[in-house]
């Protein structure tokens, strides 16, 4: 632990952030509570006259995301994950654990003041079930996969944990290191935006883009051709481009695979983007629960800058590019793009009305690309190789390559590059080992996806198709259920994600997901009249909610009913 | 004289309307004395479209959006009374009753409130889930005005109309989900805050007995509907 005297003063990061304007909220909330543990008032009202943001105004965004803190803690935070992948795992028999052995409820503090535990939702480490994320003050932050007891959890893990991978294609995570960041000589040169600065005009680009049908990997597959020419054609200025890196979809984490292992992939897929719409400012925004991905990109930001491939004047073509990682808070909804930009902006992250869509009116009111960190990993590659290059795997429709994060009850979680349109068998038995034991049921697309009874595992892996069975691909999470597992617990689990998650904005999901939550809590004995309650409220989020969390919030749910209906009964 | 948006010509609920262009559903609707139900938006104050009762089906349009937030367009056909969105308007204000203390008899708005208006007009009749009875700090601290938390709606009309138009932003919204909860300053009692000006504006646009005036008796408090659109055609002339 380091000394208090070695913690930056409250004065000197006032002074730093003093002027820079509403959107430098998020990052001075976090400098103000790693240096101090929690932000108090008097850090709220200084903050208030640096930044001319209202005292209230502040107030409510840091009791809005769940990693700050008005209240003093603990020295030492320790985050339990309890969603599904990890309650497998035996998640909740380790909270009781850590709990009992210091003596607290989960939420409470040590009364020595040096530890705090909580419970907390997904993680992304879900290949390593069960997992805890530690935070220390001072010491920095660390995922701990595998997580055992109390000791394996307070260890100083200073030895990197190896990403499970594997492949049928190899092109975004073959042949490199597991266990840490593939470095920039290993890279190599950013060919890919070379050639692109030398020979190729911005629409030539998003030509390439539009040849290869690449669609977006983050979960709604739109076509990111068509996205980036929408922002092109924007004569707004300046234009923005966004890296959604706030992977929270519990069951997905190949983004944080990618993150940690490929920095540099991202960040040439990034830029290319950049060139393309005409944007010189890129934002990475990195979920708050994942230090280690951060930590690794802003390494490769700072190599790919010393090297010349970002900043001013890039490789002598005039073309400036600068890219700057925001750190999110705890705040599921905050992958969803408008709440993504809110958070930038240094709001509480509330989706906006759409429209006016994102390529429009985005981040600061400007034309916006955001994209998944998958989509941006896939850029260089096509601009390198063409778009009928992509297209030699896949189907029509859903074209090249795809990442799926498949946890659960299979011999080797993980993460698996497939062709689209590879069966959804063929991954867990070839790629995964097998299920182990008998097969239940599957979780497509993670908690606002839908399940898959074993006699649908045959379905190609492509967005029609699974669209066809009524259910989706999502982000690419595939969560494994053998006949141990009983559902009820899995959709309590879920229940109780959104409930959690759900920002307050719309009243269908700030109060559907509440009830949801309780009918869902007593399944083992439900009330009469709580199955039609539970479709009506699934059906209302589903249809009258603002946004994607709560259009979702429910589809695991009423997937369930019309797969296995004596779980409601 | 400043040329006015193009004219446009729809369909709402099978009769033939015409509308600029810039002008919402909503506005349109209210034109033509067709009621779509609101709760959220007041006339005078951004849109946030968070209530969602204002919901309609376009003809052709997989989902439905908000009509305080949609334009018209030309050929356009709405509707704004199917069994489906009457369904939803129906839900939306059952999880609203049984989420807070909507308890008619004893509150001060009984018979000036809104979610009361929109509860009998759209037949919401009978509430199926169980009251989640919540215990809510009630702010009695500020001299003239009283805070209920148990009878918010959270529909940021406060929260906005001293943030736009006061200029003080005394209010905003503290957690998320069923914890959201409105907040003067620095979450301290209303009676302490520095900034609020007394002006007692969040008083007239809330929609329920939420934040009213000292002193009233049940159903006593009636509020000044029409005083912000009143307050900013004054503002406009001035200028």
């Amino acid at each position: 632990m380091v000394s208090a005297s070695h913690a930056e003063s409250l004065e000197s990061i006032i002074s730093r952030f003093a002027g820079r304007g509403r959107d430098a909220l998020l990052p001075a909330l976090w400098a103000i509570q790693t240096a101090s543990g929690h932000i108090n008032l008097e850090a709220v009202r200084a903050l208030s006259l640096a930044l001319n943001v209202p005292e209230a105004d502040i107030y409510g965004v840091i009791g809005f995301y769940s990693m700050f803190h008005d209240q003093p803690t603990g020295e030492t935070i320790i985050r339990v994950c309890t969603s599904p992948s990890c309650g497998l795992a035996g998640s909740d028999d380790l909270l009781d654990h850590v709990c009992q052995r210091l003596g607290v409820e989960p939420g409470q503090t040590t009364s020595d003041g040096r530890y705090t535990v909580e419970e907390t939702t997904c993680l992304g480490l879900c290949e390593h079930a069960p997992a805890a994320l530690v935070s220390q003050r001072g010491v920095g932050e660390r995922s701990v996969p595998s997580a055992v007891d109390l000791e394996s959890i307070l260890a100083d893990h200073s030895a990197p944990y190896p990403a499970v991978t594997g492949s049928l294609t190899h092109l975004l995570l073959d042949g490199i290191p597991v266990d840490r960041a593939q470095t920039l000589a290993e890279y190599g040169d950013y060919s890919a935006l070379r050639r692109t600065l030398n020979d190729l005009m911005p629409d030539e680009v998003v030509a390439k883009i539009q040849a290869s049908g690449l669609l977006g990997r983050g979960g709604a597959a739109f076509p990111t051709g068509l996205k980036w020419e929408m922002a092109r054609r924007s004569e707004e200025k300046p234009h923005y481009v966004i890296c959604n890196a706030d992977e929270s979809e519990p069951g997905t984490f190949k983004d944080r695979v990618l993150m940690e292992l490929r920095p540099h992939l991202l960040l040439e897929g990034l830029a290319l983007c950049a060139y393309a719409i005409e944007a010189e400012q890129g934002y990475l925004f990195i979920r708050g629960e994942y230090p280690l991905a951060t930590q690794r990109l802003q390494q490769a930001i700072d190599a790919a800058v010393a090297s010349g491939y970002l900043g001013d004047n890039i490789m002598g073509s005039g073309f400036n590019f600068h890219v700057e990682i925001r750190r999110g808070a705890g705040a599921y909804i905050c992958g969803e793009e408008t709440a993504l930009f809110e958070a930038i902006e240094g709001k509480r992250g509330f989706p906006r009305i759409k429209p006016p869509y994102p390529t429009r009116v985005g981040l600061f009111g400007k034309p916006t690309v955001i994209n998944n960190v998958e989509t941006l990993c896939k850029v260089p590659g096509i601009i390198n190789r063409g778009g009928r290059w992509f297209r030699q795997w896949g189907t029509d429709l859903s074209t090249g390559v795809k990442l799926v994060s498949v946890s659960g009850h299979v011999s080797r979680p993980g993460v698996y590059e497939i062709p689209l349109g590879t069966p959804l068998r063929q991954v867990l038995t070839e790629l995964c080992g097998g299920v182990t034991g008998r097969l239940q049921a599957v979780l497509m697309g993670g908690a606002a996806g839908t399940f898959l009874a074993p006699d649908e595992i045959d379905t190609p892996l492509t967005f029609e198709d699974l669209r066809t069975v009524g259910s989706t691909l999502g982000s690419g999470a595939i969560m494994v259920f053998n006949d141990s597992v009983d559902l009820r617990d899995v959709l309590r689990r879920l229940g109780a994600f959104f409930q959690h998650e759900s920002c307050g904005k719309c009243y269908p999901c700030q109060l559907g997901t509440q009830r949801q939550k309780e009918i869902l809590d007593r399944l083992h004995a439900p009330l009469p009249g709580d199955r039609e309650r539970l479709t009506d409220i699934g059906q209302t989020m589903s249809e009258s909610s603002l946004c994607g969390l709560g259009q979702t919030a429910a589809a695991a749910v009423l997937s369930a009913m019309k797969r296995w209906p004596h779980l409601f009964e | 004289m400043a040329v006015r948006s193009r004219i446009k010509t729809l369909k709402i609920d099978g009769r033939d309307v015409s509308a600029h262009e810039d002008e919402t559903i909503l506005q349109i609707a209210e034109e033509n004395g067709i009621f779509i139900p609101t709760l959220c938006r007041i006339e005078g104050l951004s849109l946030i479209g968070a209530c969602r009762l204002c919901l309609i089906e376009v003809k052709g349009w997989n989902r439905l959006v908000p009509a305080c937030h949609t334009h018209a367009e030309e050929g356009m056909e709405v509707f704004t009374d199917t069994e489906r969105l009457r369904n939803y308007r129906r839900m939306i204000i059952e999880l609203l009753f049984s989420e807070g203390n909507h308890v008619c008899a004893v509150c001060v708005s009984n018979g000036n409130c809104e979610l009361q208006y929109l509860a009998q007009r759209l037949g919401m009749d009978h509430v199926r889930f169980p009251n989640m009875q919540p215990v809510r700090k009630v702010d009695m601290t500020h001299e003239r005005f009283v805070l209920d938390r148990n009878r918010c709606v959270l529909c940021a009309r406060c929260i906005r109309v001293c943030d736009e138009i006061e200029g003080a932003h005394t209010w905003d919204m503290r957690g998320r989900g069923i914890d959201a909860r409105v907040i003067t300053d620095l979450d301290i009692p209303w009676g302490d805050s520095e900034t609020c000006t007394s002006c007692g504006k969040c008083v007239n646009v809330c929609p329920v007995g939420a934040i009213v005036e000292k002193g009233r008796a049940v159903g006593e408090m009636t509020k000044r509907k029409d005083f912000l659109v009143y307050l900013s055609k004054m503002r406009e002339a001035k200028k």
